[in-house]
Parts: C-alpha cells; structure tokens; sequence
C-alpha cells in the first residue's frame, strides 16, 4: 500500500477547482441572498437585511408564476418522454431489417447542443419563415404564433423537450428491459395472463429501478433547461415560457439586483438539491440490492 | 405470440427517424437559402443550393476568432478534466483515505447543480476576487476552461472510476515489489489499460464544453466568446439574420456529429452519470 501522502497530492488540483468555482460561487451566493446589493442604484453598497430577500421572493408574482411554468414544463415533458420512450423501448425489442441504423438515428438528438435544439425549433416555429406554422395554415387553417400565443409557445417548448430528450429514455429503458429474466414472462403466459397483466405484474415492477434512476435525471435536467428556451422564445411572450433558469439570468443580468437575485439563486438550488438527494437515493437503492 | 411481418417494425420506424431527422433536415434548408427567399412559401424540397451563408460565416473575421475559441476552451478543457479526473481516480480506487466516499460523491454535486444559480457569483469572483492586478479570469479563455470544470471534471471522475476500478491492484503492487516508483506505475502500468476509458471520457468532455452555452453568454465579451455565443447575437430584435444563424449551427453541429460517430454506444452512459450502461 503506497502512503496517503500521494493519494492526497493527486486529489488535491481536482478539489482545489471544485473548491474555487463550485464551493466558494456557493458560499458566495448563500452570504449575498442574505444582503442587499445593486451596484447601479442610489446606495451601491452591500448592506445586510436578513431576511428581507427571501420575505420578498415569497410574495413575488413574477418568481411564483416561474415557478409555475417550470413545474407544468417538467411535468408534461417527462411524463410524454416517459410513455413515449418505453412505447419506442418496446419496439426495440424486436428483431427487424434496419434496427441499428434506426437506433443511430434515433439517438443522434442527444449529442446536439441544446442552443443549437433552440435555434432549430425557431426556424421550424417562427410564423413567417418556419414550416410548421405555414403547413398547419395551409391544411387546417390553423394559426401557429408562438411569439403572441402563450399556448402555444409552452407547448412549442414540451415538444423540443421530448425531441431532444426522448432518446435518452429510450435506451435506458432498452437498456432495463434486455436485462430482464425471460422465465417469469414464459411463466405468465403459459398461466393465461393478458398483455396488461403481463405489464403491470411483471414488465413494470421488474424494471422500476430504471425508470426511477430516468425520471430523476431527466427531472433534473428538465428543472436546469435554459439555453433552448432562451434561444426559442426568449421566456416570452409574457412570461408564459419563463422557466427558472431564464427567470434568473433575466432577473440577475439585466437588473444588477445582486442580492435578490442571490436568494432565488439559493432557493432554486435548494429545490435541486432535495430532488438530487431523492435521485442518488433512488440510484443507489436497486444497487444495494444486488 | 402472434408473429407479424418485421417490415411493418421497420416501416414504424422509417416514421419515427423522419420526426427525428426533418428538423435538422429544416436547419440545412434555411442555411442554404438566400434570405430573400426564406419568405415566401417555405418549400421542403431544394431546387438550387445557396452557399454564400457559410462563405461569410466562414470569413467573417469574428466569427473565425469565436470558432478558435470554442476549439481553445473545449479542448483544454477535455484534456484538464481527464487528466485531473484520472490522477482523482487513481487516488480514490488505491488509497484508505478518510472520507474518500463522500468526496467522490460530493464531486457530482457541483455538476448537479443548475448553472444558471452559479453565474452571478461566478460572474463576481472572476471580475472580483479571482484577480492578479489588472488581470481577471473573466472573459478569458483560460477563465473559460477553468469553469467548465465545474461540470467536466466531476463527470470525468465519475466515468473513470469503473475503469480504474477494473484495474487489478495486484498489478500495481506487484510492480511495486519489484522496485518500481509510484510515477512509473501511473504511468507505464495503469495509464496504458485505462486508454479505453480515457479516450471515451476526453470525447465526451469535449462535446459537453463546446456546446456549453449559457456561462459563456455570460463569463465572456468579446475575446473568449465561443461559436454557441455567436449563434444567440444573430438573434436580435431589429431582425434576425436567419440563414447566417443555420450556417453557424450547422458549423457548430457538425464536430458533434463526427464525435457522436466515434463514441455512440457510451453516450447514454455519459448522460447517466454511468448509471446505464448503453
């Protein structure tokens, strides 16, 4: 066994850059949520006020209704990647001409930067240039505006998501079900148990694990979605698209107004961190089983 | 059970690549488009090709400089995460440190946590705090690579581990016996079996900084902006410049994709913190 002395050295540059841009950016923000700081205003200086931030944030409208958005964002996004991923997951169960070309391209959206997501739904999206508008128009009538209909451009947003996302659930659900035992659905069937059954008793609890581990992580992804939607709809109109992480970066950067902007800060990261508790709790829980 | 035709499978699935490929079809039309015509009915099929979008993003001097940045920042961070992160593992998986559990799983929490809650302080310690003189991180590339250790290094530590892990101490000990330095081991007897694993960690870090958007929006002005920055300033409110903005995704796309071609069957491990193996 070599001395603990190497084992430190070796660990210490990885600990010193988490330690200088993820503990201190933390302790930092948890200092300021509790002050009050706008360098443009009349009184530029720091000045500590308690409570003040987060007595503020409980009462805002404009956080509440972010808040709001966010939960029915992640909530339609998940469940509609969740159905959609083990109806695809169980496609690939079968053997047929194509099937690794087909699992390539279905996993090609993963890799795609989440600004460029963005930018391509703008250009299918945005009334007068993008294809989806000008055919809905054209066969239904319908009128696609995403920049005036608060509807639409959150239902815009829960489609981009699936898109992006969708393959993820997908292969770790393939993933889940080629791991699975074949003798309990012999059994089932040879007992005279119908599709249903077969997926309520036996499909779904065996493969409950992973589908636990997918939602917390896409729950979590889901909860930090910032760039496309920032390029897509900007948060707008209104605030219909405002999701957290837009609420933040509009709230921070153009209105310096530091030390509020820090307690949302924290609160949201307080949010995050009971829902990464419940994933690694989640995740480490099947592994223990074994 | 009921054996029907494969190609009704396949043909399923004809439909469901077309809903995953029409988009990214979509972007490629309007980038060779002359704006003039992105107007008028939008027509799925191309009748004539217009490269002059890419020309310009490719000359445009700023650009070119965004596009240098982004390789800059992407490629020294892949190479300072992996590094980091494999002499991390090395010490996690061969040493009885104290606490050494907590801390590897206290490393994925920084990569957790949502981004957008780190930009204000991290906006203020480099402009602040993290400061030799006149000197500050902010806007600098060196800034840049530094930060995105923040997601990067955590997630080479955890997609390391399982390959040092495999790596039977024995083998280091044996060395050991037989006089060699603890360097040496590292170097001529864990690296060479972990290549594997180290490839596939350096390719994926490096597609996780080059299509970082959001810090860099906000962490640089002008001389460490990468090319996911410049795409979001064609964007503006006195009009968008649409086809220059496909140009500039599809430059921005295509290293992914020639990436995604070399480490596709580990990509859905790395988005699971290596819960899934693909």
């Amino acid at each position: 066994m070599q001395s603990n002395r190497l084992g430190w050295i070796l660990l210490a540059p990885s600990l010193l850059i988490l330690f200088l841009f993820g503990v201190v950016p933390f302790l930092y923000v948890a200092w300021l949520s509790f002050h009050q700081w706008n360098p443009f205003a009349a009184n530029p200086d720091i000045i500590y006020n308690g409570a003040e931030n987060f007595r503020r944030l409980v009462f805002d409208a404009a956080f509440l209704a972010s808040l709001g958005v966010t939960i029915a964002f992640v909530f339609f996004a998940v469940v509609s990647e969740l159905i959609l991923g083990y109806v695809l997951a169980q496609a690939f169960m079968k053997d047929f001409p194509g099937k690794a070309i087909f699992r390539t391209i279905h996993t090609l959206p993963l890799i795609m930067a989440p600004i460029i997501v963005g930018s391509i739904w703008k250009l299918m999206t945005t009334p007068s240039i993008g294809i989806i508008p000008n055919l809905l128009d054209t066969w239904f009538g319908l009128d696609l505006n995403i920049g005036q209909s608060a509807a639409a451009a959150f239902a815009v947003t829960v489609i981009m998501d699936v898109w992006h996302w969708t393959p993820l659930v997908t292969l770790t659900l393939i993933a889940a079900l080629v791991s699975l035992p074949p003798d309990p659905f012999e059994q089932a069937q040879i007992d005279g148990a119908n599709k249903r059954q077969i997926f309520w008793h036996i499909t779904l609890p065996m493969i409950a694990p992973a589908v636990v581990a997918t939602v917390f992580i896409r729950l979590m992804d889901a909860l930090r979605t910032v760039d496309e939607v920032l390029m897509l709809t900007g948060g707008g109109p209104g605030s219909a698209t405002r999701y957290l992480g837009v609420h933040i970066f509009k709230e921070v950067f153009p209105r310096t107004n530091y030390g509020y902007g820090s307690a949302i800060s924290v609160i949201v990261l307080y949010l995050t961190i009971v829902a990464c508790w419940l994933l690694y709790v989640s995740m480490l829980a099947p592994r223990n089983q074994k | 059970m009921k054996k029907r035709n494969p190609w009704l499978q396949t043909l399923f699935w004809i439909f469901v690549s077309f809903l995953t490929l029409f988009p990214i079809y979509w972007l490629f039309v309007v980038s060779v488009k002359p704006a003039v015509d992105l107007f008028t009915t939008p027509e799925i099929l191309l009748s004539e090709f217009y490269w002059q979008n890419y020309v310009d993003v490719w000359t445009d001097r700023t650009l070119r400089g965004y596009m240098m940045n982004s390789l800059i920042i992407s490629s020294g961070n892949a190479l300072l995460s992996t590094a980091l992160g494999f002499f991390a593992c090395y010490a996690l998986t061969r040493f009885r440190m104290g606490g050494k559990e907590s801390i590897f799983f206290w490393t994925i929490t920084n990569r957790m946590a949502p981004p957008a809650v780190f930009l204000l302080p991290l906006f203020l310690l480099m402009t602040q705090v993290y400061r030799v003189g006149d000197f500050t991180l902010l806007d600098t590339r060196i800034g840049m690579i530094l930060v995105y250790c923040t997601f990067n290094l955590p997630f080479a530590i955890w997609t390391l581990r399982p390959t040092l892990d495999g790596i039977p101490r024995e083998l280091d000990e044996a060395a050991f016996v037989d006089g060699a330095s603890s360097w040496k081991v590292i170097s001529e007897i864990v690296f060479p079996l972990c290549r594997p694993g180290l490839a596939v960690t350096l390719i994926l870090t490096w597609v996780f900084a080059w299509n970082e958007y959001l810090l860099a929006a906000t962490l640089t002005n002008f001389s460490a902006r990468t090319l996911t920055t410049g795409l979001s300033e064609y964007v503006t409110t006195t009009g968008t410049e649409w086809g220059i903005m496909a140009a500039i995704s599809v430059f921005t796309l295509i290293p992914a994709l020639i990436v995604f071609t070399l480490v596709q069957r580990h990509i859905v491990a790395g988005l699971t913190f290596g819960a899934v193996k693909g």
